[in-house]
Parts: C-alpha cells; sequence; structure tokens
C-alpha cells in the first residue's frame, strides 16, 4: 500500500512539473516580461537593469526552479494588464467561481439522480422518453446558447431572474465574499448554476439509469424481491444505494471540468469569477495570469485524481494489488 | 486465352462495389433508422449550403457595396417591420442574416473540419508511432496524451490560442484567426485518435503480414503507412465525425468568447455573439437564427456519429 501511495504521488508531481514547465515556457518566452514593465523612452540602461533584477539574465534553468520556488508560495509574477500580483487577483475572484461550482454540482447531483432513477426504474413511460431525448439535446448544444437561451427567457421575457452580475454579496472573513446570504445574490446564483450545471446533470442522469438498470438485473435484487421485500425498499434500499459510488466518483471527477467550463458560464453571465478573468487574459494575452491559472487549475484536477484513486484502493483492496502489481 | 472463351461474369456472382453496399448491414441498418436519415438529410441540406452558400445566399453580406446601414436590425420577415428580401431579418450592420449565417456555416465547417483533420493526422501518426515501436517513445506519447487527457479540450484550446496570438502578435488578427483556431482544435483534440491507433497497432503489429513484411527488409515507415495503417483505420472514421460536432462546438465557444473569428469574417459562434449583445433590445433574431443552426448542425452530426458507430461495431448488431 505504501509503495502504491508513493508512486502515485511520484507521478502526480512529474504531472505538476510538466505543468509547470508548460507555464514557466509560456511566462518565458511567450512576449518579453520586461517590455511589459517599460515603455518606449526608458533608458537602455534601465532595461538593462530590470531585466537583471528579474533574474531574466541567469541561465533558463535556475529560471525555471525559480518560477517552481515561487509557484509553490503562490508569487505568479505581475499582471501586465492591471499592475497587480496575479495571486490577489485570483484570490478575489475565486470565492465567485468556487460558489458558482459548488451550486451547479449541487443542482446536477439533486436533479439528475432522481431523473435517472426515474427513466430506469418507468423505462417504458412517454416521460421517461422525452427525459432521455431532452438528455441528448441537453449533451449537443453548447454551454453559451443553454445560458443565451435561459436569459432570453427569465430576463428579458418574464423579468423573473438577474442576466449578469452576483448580486448583493457578504462579505465574510478577510477575503471570502458569499453570495449565499442575500435574496439577490442566490436570485444571481440561479441561472449560471443551471447553465453550468446543465451537461453534468445529463451526465449523471445517463450514468445513473445505466448503472440501475445493470443493477436491477444482479440476483441479489431478484433474491431481495423474492423475499417479500416492498418494491420501495428493493429500488431504493438496495438498488440505488449500489449505484451510487460509481455516480459519486464521476461527480467528484466532473468537479474540476465545472471549474473549468465555468469560464463560458462566467462570460455569458458576466459573472466576476477567475474564468473570466482568465478569458480577458487570453484575449489580451496576459501571459502570467494565463500561467497562474493554468497551474491552479492543475492542480486541482492532479490532487483530485489522486485522491479519487487513493479512496478507490483504500475501499477496493483488488485494485490495490493489480495496480501494485504493475 | 482469348476473351471469347472466358464466361462473361455474371452480376450475381461477382458483384460490383456498388451491389456490395446495397447489399451490407451498413445500409439496412441506415434504411432502418429513420432518424438517421432524417440527420443525414438535415446534414447533407447545410453541407450544401455551406458549400454553394456564394451562389444560394441572396447577398453577399461581406460586399460592403451591398450592405446598407440603414438595413440594421430589421425583424424577420413575417413579423411586423420585416422585409420580403430580408427571410431572417438583418443585424446590426444591416447584413442579411440568411446569408450571413449560409457564409457563417461556411467557415464554421472549414474551420471544424480542418481543425478535426490536423487533430486526426497528429493523432494517428503519435499513434502509429507509440504502438509500432513501442519502448520509451510509447510510454513517453501516451504520458503526454494522459497528461492532456486530464483537462477539458476547451481549456486547452482557449491556452494555445492565447500562446499562439502572443506568438504572432505582429501579423494583423484577421489574417491569423482561422489557423489559430484549427491549431487549437488540432492540438486539443489528437489524444483519442492517438490512444484508438496507437490500440489497434498493437494487435496489427504481431500478425504475420506484418512479420512477413519485415523479414522481407521493408523500412519501417512504409510498412507503418501501407500496411498497418489500412487496417487501424475504421474506428478512426467514427471518431472522425464525432469530433466534427466537438470541433464546430468548440469553434463556435471560441468565437463566441472572442478570441475566434472576428466580426469582419463571422463563423456561427461570432454571429451568436454579435446577437447576444442585442438580447436585451428585443431584437431576438440576430441570435436565434444561427443559435438554432448551430444545435441542428451539431445535433444532425452526433446523431449520425452515434448510428454510425453502432453501425460498425459488430458487437452491438
Amino acid at each position: 500500500m505504501l509503495a502504491f501511495i508513493l508512486r502515485r504521488l511520484f507521478q502526480s508531481l512529474l504531472v505538476m512539473l510538466s505543468v509547470a514547465l508548460i507555464a514557466f515556457a509560456m511566462f518565458r518566452f511567450v512576449g518579453d516580461p520586461v517590455n511589459q514593465l517599460v515603455s518606449l523612452d526608458t533608458p537602455q540602461a534601465q532595461v538593462e537593469q530590470i531585466r537583471r533584477s528579474l533574474g531574466l539574465d541567469d541561465p533558463v534553468i535556475v529560471q525555471f526552479f525559480r518560477y517552481i520556488y515561487n509557484a509553490a508560495r503562490l508569487e505568479f509574477g505581475v499582471s501586465y494588464q492591471f499592475r497587480l500580483p496575479v495571486i490577489s487577483l485570483l484570490g478575489d475572484r475565486a470565492p465567485a467561481t468556487l460558489e458558482l461550482a459548488f451550486m451547479s454540482a449541487l443542482f446536477s447531483l439533486l436533479v439528475g439522480i432522481p431523473m435517472g432513477v426515474y427513466t430506469a426504474l418507468k423505462r417504458d413511460s412517454w416521460l421517461a422518453k422525452i427525459l432521455q431525448a431532452v438528455s441528448l439535446i441537453g449533451i449537443s448544444l453548447p454551454t453559451f446558447l443553454i445560458g443565451i437561451l435561459l436569459i432570453y427567457l427569465f430576463s428579458v421575457t418574464l423579468g423573473l431572474l438577474p442576466s449578469f452580475g452576483r448580486g448583493e454579496v457578504v462579505k465574510i472573513g478577510n477575503w471570502w465574499t458569499t453570495g449565499l446570504l442575500t435574496v439577490s445574490g442566490l436570485k444571481a446564483l440561479i441561472l449560471p448554476s443551471i447553465t453550468l450545471g446543465l451537461f453534468q446533470m445529463t451526465l449523471i442522469m445517463r450514468l445513473v439509469r445505466a448503472e440501475m438498470l445493470e443493477v436491477l438485473r444482479a440476483d441479489y435484487i431478484k433474491f431481495a424481491r423474492a423475499r417479500g421485500l416492498r418494491t420501495r425498499t428493493v429500488n431504493f434500499g438496495h438498488a440505488l444505494k449500489n449505484t451510487l459510488v460509481p455516480v459519486i466518483t464521476i461527480a467528484g471527477l466532473q468537479l474540476g471540468s465545472i471549474i473549468a467550463f465555468a469560464i463560458i458560464t462566467e462570460t455569458v453571465f458576466q459573472w466576476p469569477g477567475m474564468g473570466l478573468l482568465f478569458l480577458r487574459a487570453v484575449q489580451n494575452v496576459d501571459i502570467p495570469i494565463m500561467a497562474a491559472y493554468l497551474m491552479l487549475i492543475s492542480f486541482l484536477f492532479v490532487s483530485i485524481n489522486l485522491i479519487v484513486d487513493l479512496l478507490y484502493a483504500a475501499v477496493d483492496p483488488r485494485l490495490r494489488a493489480t495496480i501494485g502489481a504493475h | 486465352m482469348s476473351m471469347t472463351t472466358r464466361p462473361p461474369a455474371s452480376p450475381e456472382k461477382i458483384p460490383t462495389r456498388w451491389e456490395r453496399f446495397l447489399d451490407s448491414d451498413i445500409l439496412a441498418s441506415f434504411l432502418r433508422s429513420k432518424v438517421t436519415m432524417v440527420a443525414a438529410f438535415v446534414v447533407l441540406l447545410l453541407f450544401i449550403g455551406a458549400a454553394f452558400s456564394p451562389w444560394i445566399a441572396p447577398t453577399n453580406p461581406f460586399d460592403p457595396a451591398s450592405v446598407f446601414l440603414a438595413d440594421a436590425n430589421i425583424p424577420p420577415a413575417w413579423q411586423q417591420g420585416g422585409e420580403a428580401r430580408f427571410i431572417f431579418g438583418t443585424d446590426d450592420q444591416g447584413r442579411d442574416l440568411y446569408s450571413a449565417i449560409l457564409y457563417g456555416l461556411r467557415v464554421s465547417l472549414v474551420v471544424g473540419g480542418l481543425g478535426v483533420i490536423l487533430a486526426a493526422s497528429i493523432g494517428i501518426t503519435l499513434g502509429l508511432l507509440a504502438g509500432y515501436l513501442g519502448g520509451r517513445v510509447d510510454s513517453l506519447i501516451m504520458r503526454i496524451a494522459d497528461v492532456q487527457l486530464t483537462f477539458p479540450a476547451i481549456l486547452i484550446a482557449l491556452l494555445i490560442d492565447g500562446v499562439v496570438r502572443g506568438i504572432f502578435k505582429s501579423a494583423s488578427r484577421e489574417d491569423t484567426a482561422i489557423y489559430v483556431l484549427v491549431i487549437s482544435i488540432g492540438l486539443s483534440f489528437w489524444v483519442q485518435y492517438a490512444r484508438t491507433v496507437r490500440g489497434s497497432t498493437l494487435v496489427e503489429r504481431n500478425k504475420d503480414y506484418v512479420q512477413a513484411a519485415r523479414l522481407v527488409g521493408l523500412p519501417a515507415p512504409l510498412i507503418m503507412l501501407r500496411h498497418v495503417l489500412p487496417n487501424v483505420i475504421g474506428p478512426v472514421l467514427v471518431i472522425l465525425t464525432i469530433n466534427l460536432a466537438l470541433a464546430v462546438i468548440t469553434e463556435a465557444t471560441l468565437s463566441f468568447l472572442g478570441v475566434g473569428l472576428p466580426p469582419t469574417q463571422p463563423s456561427l459562434g461570432t454571429l451568436i455573439s454579435i446577437g447576444n449583445r442585442y438580447l436585451f433590445s428585443g431584437d431576438w433574431w440576430i441570435v436565434a437564427f444561427p443559435g438554432v443552426t448551430l444545435a441542428i448542425l451539431v445535433l444532425a452530426v452526433n446523431l449520425l456519429g452515434d448510428w454510425l458507430r453502432d453501425a460498425l461495431n459488430p458487437r452491438l448488431r
């Protein structure tokens, strides 16, 4: 087990190092960092001095390790467009993105699981068929179209919900801001959460349906029915419980994608999160923000994958044996 | 032997390629599924519309001489204030929306198609190399693929888009936009091809005909291209179809986010992004018609891809 954990940790570290290499290469070679800090009439001697003070005349390998050392202390340099430290820019916007991601994950689970169970149990009913067809459309429609559609319906036509921004936010502690405590903040969360969560919802619905159909054919379900247990006990106590393990795994793995896809949703709804910041950075080729965002997202993905793998190994000894044997 | 002594080949005994096609399972399964036939018809219609847009479209929306700002934001023909010469209305610059959609469809399909072809070329090459050579090359390529697969393609496409634009900064954006998009899509979607091709190459590599080719002394590149490639290309075609829908969505998303095609050469995504600005003034048609076109295109291509996957997979038959 220890060997497995160590090997898995080493792999994750390797992935993070290669991502750091890409981030560093972007930072160092796409656009000259010095050019962004000086104006056209800065004397050449001063340019050279800035170059030296940033350590840009050191060997590349030294610069790379310095970049990693700084990244580990969450120092990603200064944004070209805002002239502010990248980490404070990202930190200011992190609560908005995390809240949005959390709410849409909640939405996709709370709606997707019941829909999946229903379509599996009542396979031939017309409602189940409609839900199946809708889920196909949900997978095909691009996220931004869904957002525009929802805005047109609920903001423009019905005037029920706000179409942009976070509404009123409350400050908690030093840096966390939340929209969960005010009415306008909650209302502002509804449309973006649905937009962001819809794809995951259809995914979870299809997954639950497939798993349920599989489990309902299993012997222990037949046995439970034969024992005369009530249908509801069998369906929910036995069948659903056993489908939830893979569903929760997938949902956990999807958490990273939700945060990445938030870029699109945040643009449609002008949501002041990290995704919108990243998009502005791409539009203006603001490399320090792009590199920092890449590192942060990678760290998130790698950690989630690592945790899921370790949990699986802890739960399932067979897996441990086969992975360890490689 | 002269020609007269040989009995004429009867069509029953040696079927032509066309007759074999008529008799095949693929055609039968195609004719069985009404949804697939409708989807194929829709895709065909959209492809024709895109290919012949300069001849089908009533106006050229990019010819400044035929576009008048006075015609801006006219609603569709059947609405109050609509005009018969603009079926779907006009956009904010007075361009006929129907013509703009046809031209935009063309741009979307060209970018998506080229992106998918680039992705497939990279993926097939790397997959062949990894599967055939094995060893270090294999583990290096597959490790890169694993890392890339951890991230959503749209994020990678955005990053590549930003980096490539940083490198091309001197050139004007309108000239490079299409290439930037094709490169981003190509580099974001190659992994799936590489994995599939590598898997089948690993199987083919040990078969007798490859061993024979190797014993004859053929160079490795020739064996890979002439002998292995034709036998591993089948599944790639399915991925190609499904990925076309994904590539079109990616292009539309990037254009919508403002890092894709500029308004002077709009794709469907750019048109939607323009229309989105006029949503609140009630000019719904500028966003609705390009949006519906994009949705129909993606849905139809997806349905076609799903069917192709099932039809070519003997286990599901």
